[in-house]
């Protein structure tokens, strides 16, 4: 078991190196370079630029240089926001779009789950196309315009919430709730399934002609057995929700690091666009490591090799 | 095992479509009230993007800006003459604008699927197949491909290559739908590769390769079509995810160039009118939304009709 989570931690190290080399070569082969602004610089000014920042060699060395330094922990200088460092600014929005992500991961399970539960006890009856009906208006709804139709709603119309911005809890609220909407509703579809799969299984059957209570059946066998593969799918919801906030940062004004997500791109900030690829992709990869071993620990029957 | 060994070659040699399990998966999809309804709304939305044009009103593009002058420069509302679902503020009728929008997301639906399975499947299929070293190089792919942050990725190729030839044919959209195809495939890949390693130990398999079947028609005859019905189902059920994707590039503004407009423009055009017209943003996310439902019950259905032991698993 320790090998295994040894090796799987340790493979990480190659995947995130692969992801660096295409999304370096990738963004060099982007036309046009940092230096692209409204107002257009000299040539001779951009040469001294394109030196000063190591611009001028090759792409290889570039590479190495950027590897370096990452390395070490030095994200580099960003080409945008020419008196800063990348690290300030990643360090500076990666708290709020970590807890925005975290708060919307914590608030998709807190629902989703008894909600799957909750569909899968009231099966073909009432609670079941409740929350049926839930998860279809999750799954059917694109996080932007949930978040849109929040604002009109709560904001403008009602007045409960303010429009944007992440100065207090009151600012959390909407936020959260679009960003959550959607794994909301894929954790409650794949609760209930996984629910339904476990109801017409023998052992729930000699529990039940055992004489054990109903509640105990279902607290004891049903939700501990069902909620096994679950847990899969609780890693690419929490990468998908820490990456996917973007869109809410930009509707709701957060200023995160998920704003620089595209702004990278478009102003050709290479070095801030190199670090937003490297965070997120050791997200994805560190969390569904992270979940392939809870996996295994809380499931006995699954033996890796 | 059979005997007789010819028996056993005109058997393998002569694939007859075996139409028994098809029918009896068509029999159990058409029992399924949810399939049948998402199969009415694909058959809608298919109809929408193929006839769209046809039968739109207005070209998706032409400016009614009288009618816009009579409102006072404002877009109109729904019921208005000649513009049953209204116009945005330059006069362009909003139910053509939705039914090109439709023949947008049917091509998302189609071209980034059969990217999906171009690469998916063949690279599940040889991994499968041979296993070992080439199993676990294309799996390691996998995990590169599967750590990448998609969306991030999609903007990416999409800027990097937009003056390309691809960069400019379908208004834009070709790249988009191969940059979602690209980020995509892992998951056929996957499912591809563990129906192959299940097949391949089943006796059928045995028997072709006893009586001198080439791997290559192994594969192709007797483990990709009984492995086919996960495989189905998976892009099925991909269609939604890249209707979705392309909505949301297009509301950042990535992807169909003006003036043409996918649902997911129309709704960060309408955006700006939300309060005073509101059909603006309402109307997009309906059909965003009944698509997305179509093509999610469809694949559910499927799922329960191709595998009745998974029924009930979503």
């Amino acid at each position: 078991m320790i090998t295994y989570i040894g090796r799987r931690f340790l493979w990480i190290i190659p995947v995130l190196f692969t992801v660096s080399i295409i999304t370096f070569f990738l963004m060099h082969a982007v036309p046009g370079g940092p230096w692209d602004r409204e107002k257009h610089l000299p040539k001779g000014t951009q040469d001294r630029l394109n030196a000063q920042y190591g611009l001028d060699q090759p792409l290889y060395i570039q590479y190495i240089n950027w590897a370096g330094a990452f390395v070490q922990g030095d994200f580099g200088p960003s080409y945008r926001y020419q008196d800063r460092r990348v690290n300030d600014i990643v360090a500076d929005g990666f708290w709020v779009t970590f807890q925005l992500g975290v708060m919307a991961f914590i608030l998709s399970v807190a629902v989703g789950i008894p909600l799957g539960i909750f569909a899968a006890l009231g099966h073909n009856r009432g609670p079941d196309y409740l929350a049926t009906s839930v998860s279809i208006i999750g799954i059917a709804t694109p996080v932007f315009v949930l978040a849109i139709l929040m604002i009109v709603f709560f904001s403008v119309n009602l007045g409960w919430f303010p429009t944007g911005g992440w100065k207090g809890p009151q600012y959390w609220v909407l936020p959260t709730i679009a960003l959550a909407g959607f794994s909301i509703a894929i954790i409650a579809r794949y609760t209930r399934a996984s629910m339904l799969e476990v109801t017409r299984k023998d052992f729930i059957r000699t529990a039940q002609s055992k004489g054990l209570r109903n509640q105990a059946v279902v607290t004891r066998h049903m939700i501990r057995n069902a909620l096994i593969p679950v847990v899969t799918i609780l890693g690419p919801t929490l990468a998908f929700l820490v990456t996917g906030s973007f869109i809410i940062e930009r509707i709701f004004g957060i200023l995160g690091i998920g704003q620089f997500y595209i702004t990278s791109i478009s102003t050709r900030d290479y070095s801030l666009l190199m670090a937003m690829t490297m965070l997120y992709a050791f997200a994805v990869a560190f969390l569904n490591v992270v979940v392939d071993v809870l996996y295994a620990y809380i499931d006995p029957r699954i033996r890796y090799s | 095992m059979a005997t007789n060994t010819t028996a056993v070659q005109a058997k393998v040699a002569k694939p007859v479509a075996a139409p028994g399990p098809w029918r009896e998966a068509f029999g159990r999809l058409i029992r399924n009230k949810l399939a049948i309804v998402g199969l009415i709304l694909v058959i809608l939305l298919l109809f929408c993007g193929i006839f769209g044009p046809f039968i739109a009103p207005w070209p998706y593009q032409v400016q009614d800006l009288a009618a816009v002058q009579a409102n006072g420069n404002r877009p109109l509302p729904p019921l208005s003459p000649n513009h049953i679902l209204g116009t945005d503020q330059l006069g362009r009728d909003l139910l053509s604008r939705l039914l090109d929008g439709a023949r947008i997301s049917i091509t998302v639906a189609f071209v980034v699927q059969a990217v999906i399975i171009f690469i998916g499947v063949p690279v599940g299929a040889l991994a499968g197949w041979f296993g070992g070293r080439t199993d676990n190089a294309l799996m390691r792919l996998t995990d590169v491909i599967y750590a990448f942050p998609d969306i991030l990725f999609i903007i990416l190729l999409s800027v990097a290559f937009r003056d390309t030839v691809v960069g400019q044919s379908l208004d834009g959209l070709l790249l988009v739908f191969i940059a979602i195809g690209l980020v995509g495939w892992v998951t056929v890949a996957r499912l591809t590769r563990g129906q192959m390693l299940a097949l391949k130990e089943t006796e059928f398999v045995e028997a072709a390769r006893a009586i001198g079947v080439s791997d290559r028609k192994i594969v192709t005859r007797h483990l990709l079509p009984n492995g086919m019905g996960p495989i189905i189902v998976a892009i099925t059920l991909g269609i939604p995810v890249a209707i979705l994707a392309e909505a949301t590039l297009a509301y950042i503004g990535i992807g169909v160039q003006p003036p043409r407009a996918s649902w997911g423009s129309l709704i960060s055009e309408g955006q700006k009118f939300i309060r005073s017209e509101p059909h603006l943003v309402v109307f997009p996310a309906v059909f965003i939304a009944l698509a997305l439902i179509g093509f999610t019950f469809l694949g559910d259905g499927l799922r329960d009709a191709l595998d009745p032991k998974l029924k009930g698993k979503q």
